[in-house]
């Protein structure tokens, strides 16, 4: 039981990671179609630029809003510089560049950065609390509370705000939304923006634990385009519930089955939720109209 | 006559509204059936469940006297059953000769390897296929646009090419899905004097269609749909007469219009 | 989409001329001069190598515009039989003493078996479903390859033997360029056969409409599979050459990146054109290796080169410039 509990806990950590950057997958999918494969270089820049802030000298804190911010702006200029120009561009087109920009990314942060593997003090320390003969890192804590702050912050955005719904309509129908006097490519941009901070958030977050360094962008990208996927496309819930289960599966598939081929349960999930069901686990069957 | 193609009870609902609800027909051989009702009646997504595109969830299709609900779309190809698309479904990237060409698919061998290999049975087959495909272009009137991309067609031309194409599977029944919608006079006429030249050839032809100048002309039974339920069925005079069918969907416009014919 | 439809009505006498004008000669003619010729000019042995590189990998890009380009199906993960084919070479020859040939078309056969088992469901999926689904098995494979330590070697790789063929053992990078432009010029030879066969009518409807194809008899799932096969095939080919080119493989040659650029290598040169597949493998080969003198700043422009190319010629290279010329002409 207690093994079952400590798997529980480092799979939800994770799994928050993932949730975090499968939402970010999700709003810009929304808003633009866009499968941005770029979404997990957001997280590395927030860990590596916190890292290399505060060896800067600049406090912890402050080191880690500053990285935020400049996430953002590189996820905006991702969409100005890259994504707007390429308007109407097939959706595999699209794809491809944002795997540019991804390479592109990591190849700066190489330079600006190093390729070497950094962490972060913990925020309450790194003495393990012990739940049910569990261990759990206060760290683990913050970022699931991270986690659950951001969903919440997001579900009030869209809920209770004007501008919250105009992105809940661009994503319904950008046509009507237009037409309506939405400036869609404004919440696309906003749209990149937010995904960017997530993402940034999430690396600010997590980098205590799980360490960072500038290529680790891509593997967290495509586990959480597969938790995206998993929850069927385009549904924040479902991209927050496929990301904790691919966590989850993770902790338990390395703990019971094999450390080695953690990675891949992921992706055994994914093809095997996929064959049985084609749209997703929160996806709708698609009646093809002719 | 024979009765190629029936349709007995065909019922459908999409998120838990009835779209199509015991409607049945027969369709005969060398024969026009026109299928007419306003907007939303259900008359394509009847199309859809004939031709194998949905699933229907009550009721039968019997092609040729054999029950073939449920089969794939390109099982009823196989079994004589084509269709034209009121949303054009052209293969806008290829020309309009190899657009009907890929109708003639089910009559030509289809080994991957030999046409990997381009045999010499591989170009005779292509040069059969492609005089079949002139022939067809000729039939509905776009022999000159044999070589043009379908993408550059004008829209009238290309509701004739897809009937070309369904065509080029020699069905035993066409389904006809607002041939003449956005067509102008003159095109119109043009499919009037094509879909009765392809019922005189013995196939039996289901005709959506809005154009109640041409569906009075050249049908010989109507189909009449409201909300998804059969309204009348009979010949264009008995349909025209139907008090039911000038109050809901004729109107005063269409009534004088089909009165007019 | 090049077209190639040789007016196959025509009267016999003009149809040789026909023919000759057609494009499958034509678009050969090309390929074969772009093999033929640069070596007139090299300076050294190593423009031998990259060439190699280039052939062989266009190889695995032209099977994989049949898939994209022909049938309008993504493969994010096509690299993984590129790695079936590379590490076939390397391991039957040297544990069960297979010939370099056999082992090569064992590898073939084993990709062509896996495409047709995996490929029924994935191909059932649509979109960035197919997308993600084909990522996954493609990393599933890799992780395959790194993992099973005691069959491949694992992350460092293993040697590939010697190709010998009657005696003579293949070696030298003048060598390997002229087989690879050779294998090239039979892999687009075949993928401009299938194009004006029934079975390339088939694929290229089936990428435009495929309820369509579907109501006038294409059987769809069949097509796509037949599709997904042979591009397995083609990669196959390529990731067993290479190996043998390289006398070493390690489990990146089945990794995502891999994958990627093979995609790139597609969109780049021009969907649906076998001298797009050609020169956009080119490209991405080529262009790194320009830039071998600021190696730090590799990917920066790597990725930039991709943005840049995707966001001003995203129709691809060929099709651009046979745009530009009609419009000139």
């Amino acid at each position: 039981m207690a093994e079952f509990l400590q798997f529980a806990f480092s799979g939800l950590t994770v799994g928050a990671v993932y949730a975090l950057v499968a939402l970010g997958f999700t709003l810009i999918y929304n808003a633009s179609d866009v499968i941005n494969f770029a979404q997990g270089e957001f997280v590395m820049l927030g860990g590596m630029a916190t890292v290399f802030l505060s060896l800067a000298g600049v406090p912890v804190p402050l080191a880690a809003l500053i990285a935020v911010a400049a996430t953002t702006v590189v996820g905006l200029a991702l969409y100005k510089l890259a994504i707007d120009p390429a308007r109407g561009a097939s959706a595999v087109t699209l794809i491809i560049i944002t795997i540019g920009a991804s390479i592109f990314l990591r190849g700066v942060a190489s330079i600006v950065f190093d390729k070497r593997f950094h962490s972060l003090p913990h925020w309450f320390g790194d003495r393990p609390l012990t739940v049910a003969g569990a261990s759990v890192l206060p760290q683990s804590l913050v970022v699931l509370a991270g986690a659950l702050v951001i969903v919440v912050l997001l579900w009030a955005f869209f809920e209770r705000t004007l501008f919250g719904k105009a992105v809940l309509a661009t994503a319904a129908n950008r046509v009507a939304a237009k037409l309506s006097g939405i400036d869609t490519g404004f919440v696309v941009g906003f749209s990149f923006a937010v995904s960017a901070a997530i993402g940034a958030v999430a690396g600010v977050l997590v980098t205590p634990i799980t360490l960072t360094s500038f290529d680790v962008g891509t593997l967290l990208a495509l586990k959480g385009f597969a938790a995206a996927m998993l929850g069927g496309m385009g549904h924040p819930v479902g991209a927050v519930v496929g990301g904790l289960v691919v966590g989850l599966l993770e902790a338990f598939g390395a703990g019971y089955i094999s450390s080695q081929y953690k990675d891949a349960m992921a992706f055994i999930v994914i093809l095997a939720v996929l064959f049985a069901m084609p749209n997703g686990l929160f996806g709708r069957t698609r009646i093809e109209r002719v | 006559m024979s009765v190629v193609l029936e349709a007995d009870g065909l019922g459908i609902s999409f998120g838990g509204v009835k779209a199509v609800d015991g409607v049945s027909f027969r369709a005969e051989a060398g024969r026009i059936l026109a299928i007419i009702g306003p907007n939303g009646a259900g008359k394509t997504t009847l199309f859809n469940m004939v031709s194998g595109v949905y699933l229907p969830k009550a009721g039968a299709v019997r092609l040729g006297g054999e029950d073939v609900t449920g089969m794939e779309p390109q099982v009823l190809a196989a079994r004589g059953l084509s269709r034209s698309f009121q949303n054009l479904q052209i293969f806008f990237r290829m020309t309009a000769a190899e657009n009907v060409m890929v109708g003639r698919h089910r009559h030509e061998a289809r080994g991957v390897l030999a046409h990997l290999l381009s045999l010499p049975s591989v170009a005779r087959q292509n040069r059969a296929t492609r005089a079949k495909a002139l022939e067809l272009l000729d039939v509905v009137g776009l022999r000159a646009q044999a070589d043009i991309p379908a993408g550059s067609l004008p829209y009238g031309a290309l509701k004739r090419l897809e009937i070309a194409r369904a065509l080029a599977t020699e069905p035993k029944v066409l389904l006809l899905d607002e041939p003449a919608a956005g067509c102008n006079p003159v095109e119109t006429e043009e499919l009037d004097r094509v879909i009765q030249q392809i019922a005189q050839s013995g196939v039996a032809v289901v005709l959506v269609e809005h154009d109640m100048k041409l569906v009075m002309k050249i049908s010989s039974r109507i189909l009449v749909l409201d909300h998804g339920r059969p309204l009348t069925e009979g010949t264009p005079a008995e349909v025209r007469a139907h008090p039911d069918v000038i109050r809901a969907y004729l109107g005063g416009h269409g009534a004088r219009e089909a009165a007019g014919v | 989409m090049t077209s190639h439809s040789p007016d196959i009505a025509a009267p016999p006498a003009a149809g040789l001329l026909a023919r000759l004008a057609s494009g499958k000669l034509a678009v050969l003619l090309v390929l074969a001069l772009l093999v033929a010729v640069p070596p007139l000019f090299f300076p050294s042995g190593f423009y031998y190598r990259v060439g190699a590189i280039v052939w062989i990998l266009a190889i695995a890009t032209i099977g994989l515009n049949l898939l994209m380009g022909f049938a309008g199906q993504v493969s994010l993960g096509h690299a993984g039989f590129l790695g079936i084919g590379a590490y076939a070479v390397a391991l039957l020859p040297s544990r069960y003493g297979i010939h370099g040939i056999a082992a090569m078309v064992i590898g073939a056969a084993l990709s062509a078996f896996i495409a047709w088992v995996a490929g029924r469901p994935i191909l059932r999926l649509r979109g960035h479903y197919l997308a993600v689904a084909t990522l996954g098995f493609g990393i599933l494979i890799a992780m395959v390859l790194t993992n099973e330590q005691w069959l491949t070697g694992g992350p460092d790789g293993m040697r590939v033997p010697r190709l010998v063929l009657f005696d003579w053992p293949v070696r030298g990078s003048d060598t390997w360029y002229w087989i690879g432009g050779g294998a090239m010029l039979i892999a687009a030879w075949l993928a401009l056969n299938l194009v004006d066969s029934p079975t390339g009518r088939a694929l290229r409807a089936i990428h435009d409409s495929e309820v369509a194809a579907r109501v006038i008899g294409v059987d769809v799932a069949r097509y796509k599979l037949a599709a997904f096969v042979i591009s397995a095939v083609y990669a196959s080919v390529a990731g067993s050459l290479l190996a043998f080119f390289d006398g070493h493989i390690t489990p990146d040659a089945a990794g995502f990146l891999r994958s990627v650029e093979l995609v790139t290598m597609v969109v780049i040169g021009g969907m649906g054109s076998v001298v797009g597949s050609v020169i956009g493998t080119l490209v991405i080969v080529v262009l790194p290796q320009t830039l071998t003198f600021l190696s730090d700043y590799k990917h920066i422009m790597v990725g930039a080169f991709i943005m840049l190319f995707m966001i001003f010629l995203r129709a691809g290279i060929v099709p651009s410039l046979a745009a530009l010329v009609r419009r000139r002409g």
